[in-house]
């Protein structure tokens, strides 16, 4: 075989508490199409942004066409030809196709900037992706479909012989996407290495050459062509035994606390969401990455109000149009993004306790010091926080400590329904499973919880039952006998992929 | 309270360096009518203060304290109308323009500075226009009315300084506020959206209603500092009556310890900054031959405070972090 156009091996990189990558390879060659899969958290992205120069592996090596390379800016990768296609794209929606082409690098004529060189020369590098615009057109008034071909041409226009594409039809229209695997097969025959991550398996079968599986930082395998099936897919990305790592003990449950009846987000209005949460009980949401889980969330407790459907809490109908509403109406939500939504940094610990229950019980407005100083003192107590003392500011506590402040916030409101959204995100082994106590503890009071999470194993672990959505569509729901990773994965990537037993 | 103290050490070091520089300083005319500036700036330092606890702007006040300042006196005089209508006037139109602010911020989303950079073109235009650019004033007049802001109130056994009137507002509205922004409930919804709106937003709190709020007692507090001031000097100048007083205002809030990115704010300290602004301005009269340098003077006394207030902080977070390293 030939040398690979780009080749990485024992690539490690850790960030603050988690490990990205344990040792990863991979390698490309000149006119093929390599699709890297692994669930979410697998290590994929961290991947590319090595192999594109936004980030420096922590040890490992990089070689391109067999000289070992070093990649510390994006410019570096470049000028070797290595290109990344963001997910989010990076164009200057006020600036014109030309220009965003040449952007950082103007062709120049007496120290200006020669327009109609910009313009001829786009002109070529747009058609090589099939965009026949005018390339004074502004890049805002594009599809985002057509504004990823002009990033296209735009790595093209600077020789990349490899493109590292990241989940590039995430955003895109089914017409765009074929009109994208086509430019890709484009590239393929005309010897560039096209390295693609995708959720998406039904998209990797059509276009892969060889599939790499990454999982939990590591190489879990590899495909070939011939190889490439939906449930050997799946079977590399979940590969290992699960754990017992999460005993939930499932209760009766009782009464329906969230009804949910037609609910339509305003990400994604054209799906309906229908649900129901009994007391008791706790029900996951998986998905992948953008399935609309977290708007689903915003959308029940009136931070971006729903665009139509009819939510109910204890039988109530409420249409909850800011926080304030949902939580008069005995909703509470512990959000996804714990330092921006969940607690105030610079405030203490007993001010965040508080903030939520002000209302209730300061009588004509007025704050009691002894009120506040004993509520904080009791949840701290309560929920095993560990602060020096109540005055201590949020900033310095831990991850944990700091979820368990956001979750004391709302249990001092002992409300109906407890709405969380990747509460174990970025936190300790331990404090993960204190809270996953206090979420068994919740239920087992009555509390009806509906958590989203991207890891699996908490998801299989402790739901009672689990909704799947993709692309804001409840494709599936799973009771818990019917709870296996393999279920989810199927509902979570491609909800038309043909079941193991069929490849 | 760290700066607090910090910045009511200052406005010792330059009340002592001042009185060892000019003896005319601790005269009882002068110390009268320091205070009498310090009151009435204190007022509309504490409307900006809570503006700023929110993390934003308001730089209409200067303008505001015009248009009331020349409003008021061209309503009594020129257009007769009784005392009672034109105070009611007075607060309906300052505390009018604080909610217009506050709804183009919350509700249209547009930034704090340019909605009130607009207002302070806006307002002082109109009291131009109405006044036809001509001074107003009471004439000899009004004297009941002037003696909220001229009168004096004798302390028992002290000659030569009595304490002026203003101060009775000034300590009104500095404990209405402090009880505002630390006993009530709305207080600390000022404080948390200050410090972290989404946050704030997430556990409930109607952070647009608050919002509006504060510029609302911004703008209120600048039309009552613009009725004390056109009281107390009697007359007014639509040209420059009120003018950069917005930013005395905000250099006191800042020096009193308000950062301008929100959250952070006592009532005491900004009521020690305003003093300390008002002692400068003293101490260029009083000693240097020219005022023209005042603004230089201003500027670089509050650039070297939040330079020290800077490197204090940078200093205390490197010393936890040492400490927690050693832990």
């Amino acid at each position: 075989m030939t040398v690979p156009l780009l080749q990485a091996t024992g690539l490690t990189k850790a960030y603050p508490g988690v490990r990205a990558l344990k040792g990863v390879g991979v390698s490309v060659h000149g006119g093929e199409v390599l699709a890297v899969i692994g669930e979410n958290g697998a290590g994929k992205s961290t991947l590319m942004k090595i192999l594109a120069g936004v980030q420096q592996p922590d040890s490992g090596s990089i070689q391109v066409q067999g000289v070992p390379v070093e990649l510390p800016t994006v410019q570096a990768a470049q000028r070797l030809g290595i290109a990344l296609i963001h997910q989010e794209l990076n164009l200057a929606d006020n600036l014109d196709l030309a220009d965003n082409i040449f952007l950082g690098r103007e062709r120049l004529r007496h120290g200006l900037i020669d327009e109609r060189r910009h313009h001829a020369e786009a002109r070529i590098h747009l058609a090589s992706v099939g965009l026949e615009l005018d390339p004074a057109t502004p890049v805002g008034t594009l599809s985002l479909g057509q504004q990823q071909l002009v990033e296209i041409a735009k790595a093209l226009s600077v020789d990349a012989r490899v493109l590292i594409f990241d989940e590039p039809t995430s955003s895109l229209s089914s017409g765009e996407a074929i009109h994208l695997f086509r430019v890709i097969r484009d590239l393929r025959a005309r010897g560039v290495a096209v390295v693609y991550i995708s959720h998406r398996l039904g998209e990797v079968k059509e276009l892969a050459d060889r599939v790499l599986v990454l999982r939990d930082g590591e190489n879990a395998g590899e495909l070939a062509h011939a190889e490439i099936h939906h449930a050997a897919m799946v079977r590399l990305m979940v590969g290992r035994d699960l754990s017992q790592f999460y005993a939930h003990q499932p209760l009766t449950p009782g009464p329906v606390l969230l009804e949910v009846d037609g609910l339509r987000t305003a990400a994604h209005p054209r799906h309906p969401l229908r649900f129901r949460v009994h007391a008791g009980e706790i029900v996951g949401v998986a998905g992948l990455v953008g399935a609309g889980r977290t708007e689903m969330l915003e959308a029940l407790f009136g931070v971006t109000p729903a665009v139509g459907g009819v939510v109910r809490v204890a039988g109530r109908e409420v249409r909850p149009a800011s926080p304030q509403e949902a939580i008069g109406a005995g909703l509470a939500l512990v959000p996804e993004d714990r330092k921006r939504q969940g607690v105030i940094l610079e405030m203490a610990v007993r001010e965040n306790l508080s903030l939520a229950a002000l209302r209730r019980d300061s009588p004509r407005g007025f704050l009691s010091r002894l009120w506040e100083d004993a509520l904080a003192s009791d949840t701290i107590r309560d929920l095993r926080v560990r602060t020096p003392s109540a005055q201590q500011s949020v900033r310095f506590l831990s991850g944990g400590n700091q979820q368990k402040v956001v979750l004391g916030k709302w249990l001092t409101l002992k409300p109906k329904v407890l709405l969380l959204d990747e509460p174990t995100r970025g936190i300790d082994i331990g404090a993960k499973h204190e809270i996953y106590r206090l979420m068994e503890e919740l239920s087992r009071q009555g509390v009806a919880i509906l958590f989203v999470s991207s890891e699996l194993e908490e998801i299989l672990g402790l739901s009672d039952r689990v909704l799947v959505l993709h692309e804001g569509r409840i494709t599936g729901e799973l009771p818990r006998g019917a709870l296996s990773e393999e279920a989810v994965l199927h509902l979570a990537t491609d909800t038309l992929a043909p079941s193991p037993s069929v490849s | 309270m760290r700066k607090i103290l910090g910045i009511s050490a200052l406005l010792l070091v330059v009340c002592v360096l001042t009185a060892f520089a000019s003896s005319s300083f601790l005269s009882g005319y002068n110390l009268e009518n320091l205070f009498r500036r310090t009151a009435l700036f204190g007022i509309i330092s504490i409307g900006v203060a809570f503006v700023i606890v929110t993390g934003g702007i308001d730089l209409s006040i200067g303008s505001v304290v015009c248009l009331v300042g020349c409003g008021v006196p061209w309503l009594l005089t020129t257009q007769g109308w009784p005392v009672s209508a034109a105070l009611v006037a007075a607060a309906v139109v300052s505390a009018g323009i604080g909610l217009f602010h506050g709804l183009l911020i919350t509700r249209l989303g547009l930034p704090p500075f340019v909605v009130t950079l607009c207002g302070l073109l806006l307002y002082r235009g109109v009291a131009r226009g109405f006044t036809q650019d001509q001074t107003v004033g009471f004439g000899s007049g009004y004297k009941g009315l002037r003696i909220l802001s001229t009168g004096e109130i004798p302390i028992p056994f002290v000659s030569g300084f009595s304490i002026p009137a203003p101060w009775i507002f000034l300590i009104g509205v500095a404990v209405l506020a402090a009880v505002f922004l630390n006993r009530t409930i709305y207080g600390r919804y000022l404080l948390a959206l200050g410090c972290n709106e989404q946050a704030a937003r997430y556990s409930g709190i109607n952070t647009g209603r608050m919002t509006v709020l504060a510029y609302v007692i911004s703008s209120s507090l600048a039309g009552l500092g613009g009725l004390l001031f056109v009281l107390d000097v009697n007359s007014a100048q639509p040209v420059d009556f009120g003018n950069f007083y917005e930013l005395y205002a905000i250099a006191a809030a800042v020096l009193g310890g308000c950062s301008l990115r929100g959250g952070e704010g006592t009532i005491v300290g900004v009521i020690v900054g305003a003093a300390l602004m008002q002692v400068l301005r003293n101490m260029i009269t009083l000693v240097t031959t020219h005022n023209n340098i005042e603004f230089a003077i201003i500027g670089a006394v509050i650039l070297a405070g939040v330079i020290v207030d800077e490197l204090v902080r940078r200093y205390a977070a490197r010393r936890r972090a040492a400490r927690e390293a050693l832990e």
